[in-house]
């Protein structure tokens, strides 16, 4: 892999470019492939794709490339796009059956929510074998004759894989605070009680605590919902932060007041936003979570953020 | 560490009388909710399970049903703002970041 692969990988991380990073769909040959190598099947984002090929540098097989419009394996499994269509239609277009003498396929097993082993066998007369979750122990699973310990079946999600999705969560974030702090600048001009400094980072603090603290620690806070998991480390964040800027005396505790509705129910949202990049949430599950602290965050983040508007606007801090 | 979400949520089933006990909804399954034994397969722990529909897909008895769907915040608030399925859509560069 080059360095522009390298770079590449990051921009994409950071929501550069990224529904435009994909490869062409169609067969590729890694190493010398002949027609008994084995053939694996992938998705055509290339985050995927170059993690493929960084994985399967001492195996010589075909790889069998779907078009899944630049999105990873399982996303695409779950919008069907991996799926058994796109399989069935690759398998002809690519002449496959001409290609290798075997009628056997490679499928990443998160693939399996969008592709039908059965039907695939049924119509193209391909039997589907389901590798291991993760790139890495395609190797491993390919050397102990196609068979997949459960560790390799069992879908993980650890510090590492949370805190590169977080760049996801931020960027939008932040983006949606743009307007919102520009809005209170015009304010803060002629505004009876303007914004600060102190006031800015809270706001930024409960963001960065939503997005990014929360996904970071997530399974050591305790409780099972993510918007509560929010919620709690969003209080802790904005009571800490004010306690320790002597927020709490009485000329500014009503936007104290207002700070601690409206701060924690930012960081309970982007939290519960963060299921969609978990590998555990049922849609069961978040509906519900959602019926009970849609509300509440709505809410409180509407009386919270009336009150510090309305403190902003008329309250003039005394002269000490 | 093991992550557990929401209890008595899941919408998965099996009809073990169905069950033909090839063993491949515990191959697909990416949290080890199901065994089998004896040609016959079990559900270990139904909290367990994401509804990402791998197993009822991948049933060639039909055995296995489950509201299967994604489990994304946004793309509920998404599907509730713009009156359609929730999907996760990660085209037009949304904040979606389950496409990663």
């Amino acid at each position: 892999m080059s360095i522009g692969d390298i770079i590449g990988g990051w921009k994409a991380r950071w929501g550069i470019g990224r529904m435009d990073y994909k490869v062409k769909p169609g067969l590729y040959a890694v190493g010398k492939p002949d027609g008994d190598s084995p053939v694996l099947v992938s998705a055509n984002y290339k985050l995927t794709f170059d993690i493929l090929r960084k994985n399967l540098t001492s195996l010589d097989c075909w790889l069998l490339i779907l078009d899944t419009k630049g999105i990873n394996v399982w996303c695409a499994a779950g919008k069907g796009t991996f799926g058994t269509d796109e399989l069935v239609n690759r398998i002809e277009a690519t002449r496959l059956a001409d290609v290798v003498s075997h009628r056997k396929l490679i499928l990443p097993q998160l693939g399996a929510s969008g592709v039908s082993a059965h039907e695939v066998a049924k119509r193209m007369g391909f039997t589907v074998t389901y590798g291991p979750v993760r790139a890495e122990d395609i190797k491993a699973f390919v050397d102990a004759g196609y068979k997949a310990t459960k560790e390799m079946r069992t879908v993980e999600f650890t510090f590492k894989d949370r805190i590169v999705l977080t760049p996801m969560e931020l960027v939008p974030a932040v983006q949606m605070a743009l307007p919102v702090l520009g809005a209170l600048f015009l304010t803060n001009q002629f505004a009876a009680r303007p914004f600060d400094k102190k006031d800015v980072t809270a706001y930024l603090g409960a963001v960065l605590t939503g997005a990014v603290v929360t996904p970071a620690l997530l399974p050591h806070i305790p409780g099972k919902a993510f918007a509560w998991k929010g919620w709690l480390l969003g209080l802790g964040w904005t009571a800490g932060y004010l306690g320790l800027s002597k927020r709490f005396k009485k000329e500014d505790r009503l936007m104290s007041v207002g700070e601690l509705l409206l701060m924690p129910a930012v960081s309970s949202f982007l939290a519960m936003n963060f299921t969609g990049s978990s590998t555990y949430t049922s849609p069961s599950g978040v509906k519900k979570e959602m019926k009970r602290a849609l509300p509440l965050i709505i809410g409180s983040a509407a009386v919270g953020g009336a009150l510090m508007l309305g403190v902003h606007l008329f309250f003039r801090r005394k002269a000490k | 560490m093991n992550h557990r979400y929401l209890k008595d949520v899941t919408t998965l089933s099996l009809s073990a009388n169905q069950c033909v006990g090839c063993g491949l909804c515990a191959e697909v399954c990416p949290h080890g909710v199901f065994t089998v034994n004896d040609r016959n397969a079990k559900i270990t722990d139904k909290d367990l399970c994401m509804e990402c529909g791998a197993c009822a897909k991948n049933c060639p008895a039909n055995a296995i049903s489950v509201d299967a769907g994604v489990g994304c915040a946004y793309a509920f608030i998404m599907g509730w703002l713009t009156g359609s399925e929730p999907s996760c859509d990660c085209s037009g560069g949304s904040s979606d970041a389950c496409c990663s």
